[in-house]
């Protein structure tokens, strides 16, 4: 069941275009709890004189991780679109690192989708950003 | 120094659009995702066109909601950098060769962004304008609105906080 389920979200993430452009990957899924990685990728560059990835790339792969965590929660209906999402960013991300995103959607109401989120490269003390978000429920 | 109404007209945006030039396209980011600005005077308008790359919801189809926030961040980051290179490039304190060159001045850092996803991000164009609420000597705040085939009728819009590059 929980074999079924991961398959699921990583199908579900390879159908998004955007998301397969940036390379993500599911690596872990639970009830209401997602965990999606983004390779480095000279790409997705802010400053070509740091080789920093540019925060709009982190805030792509937030925004995927949390729409999967909505999904994913038993309760959850169907689809999710974002309302809102915030990221702070406390820190760059080393160059050549992966990024790993780990979202919670920690309360479901009938209509709204509460949602955090970390995201780390390879220093698993430290995240690089946070994120908080309210997503769609049901149509 | 460059007197102003004095410059040849040609010379004047020769200057001004090397400069945007040179900051858009200092952005891999911004390039991969296929950014473009359009200058009037000083004031910018971004343009994210569509492509099939961007899309978040093949079913509908929809813009990712990613790519909505970074488009924005991305706006809300070169109209910045710009407004403070505005002062320096007009005074020619930055040589036209430096922009050419690419040595431009760091870019700021956000410390957080806030993205109102106000409707779905249609297959079509997308544009942005940024206006800059507060820009201090370390801090900045910045508001961003965009939108697709009407202009009253945003799709997204965010507010975000930024730490200004040091400039010694």
């Amino acid at each position: 069941m929980a074999q079924d389920k991961f398959k699921i979200a990583r199908d579900f993430i390879q159908a998004i275009p955007h998301a397969r452009e940036l390379a993500m990957a599911v690596t872990d899924i639970g009830d209401g709890t997602a965990e999606i990685t983004m390779p480095y990728d000279s790409r997705f560059v802010g400053d070509p004189k740091t080789g920093v990835i540019h925060g709009g790339a982190v805030s792509a792969l937030m925004d995927t991780c949390c729409g999967a965590a909505v999904m994913t929660h038993p309760d959850c209906p169907g689809a999710t679109a974002t309302l809102d999402l915030r990221i702070d960013y406390m820190r760059a991300a080393t160059p050549g690192q992966t990024i790993t995103a780990r979202a919670e959607c920690h309360q479901l109401t009938r209509s709204v989708a509460f949602v955090r989120a970390q995201a780390f490269d390879a220093d698993l003390e430290r995240p690089v950003a946070t994120a908080t978000g309210a997503f769609t429920v049901g149509s | 120094m460059h007197q102003n109404g004095h410059e040849p007209l040609q010379q004047v945006k020769q200057r001004r659009d090397a400069a945007l030039h040179a900051l858009a396209n200092g952005v891999p980011y911004a390039q991969y995702l296929g950014i473009k600005f359009d200058r009037r005077g000083d004031e910018l308008t971004a343009i994210l066109p569509f492509t099939d790359k961007l899309i978040g919801n093949p079913r509908l189809p929809a813009l990712h909601g990613g790519v909505t926030a970074a488009f924005l961040e991305v706006t809300s980051i070169i109209s910045l950098s710009w407004s403070f290179l505005w002062e320096e490039v007009e005074s020619g304190a930055l040589p036209l060769q430096d922009l050419q060159t690419g040595d431009l001045p760091r870019p700021p850092k956000t410390i957080d962004f806030t993205v109102d996803f106000l409707r779905s991000g249609l297959p079509r164009d997308s544009y942005a304008r940024a206006s800059i609420t507060r820009s201090g000597r370390r801090y900045a705040s910045v508001h961003v609105v965009g939108w697709q085939d009407n202009h009253s009728r945003p799709h997204a819009q965010a507010t975000g906080h930024f730490l200004m590059p040091r400039r010694d």
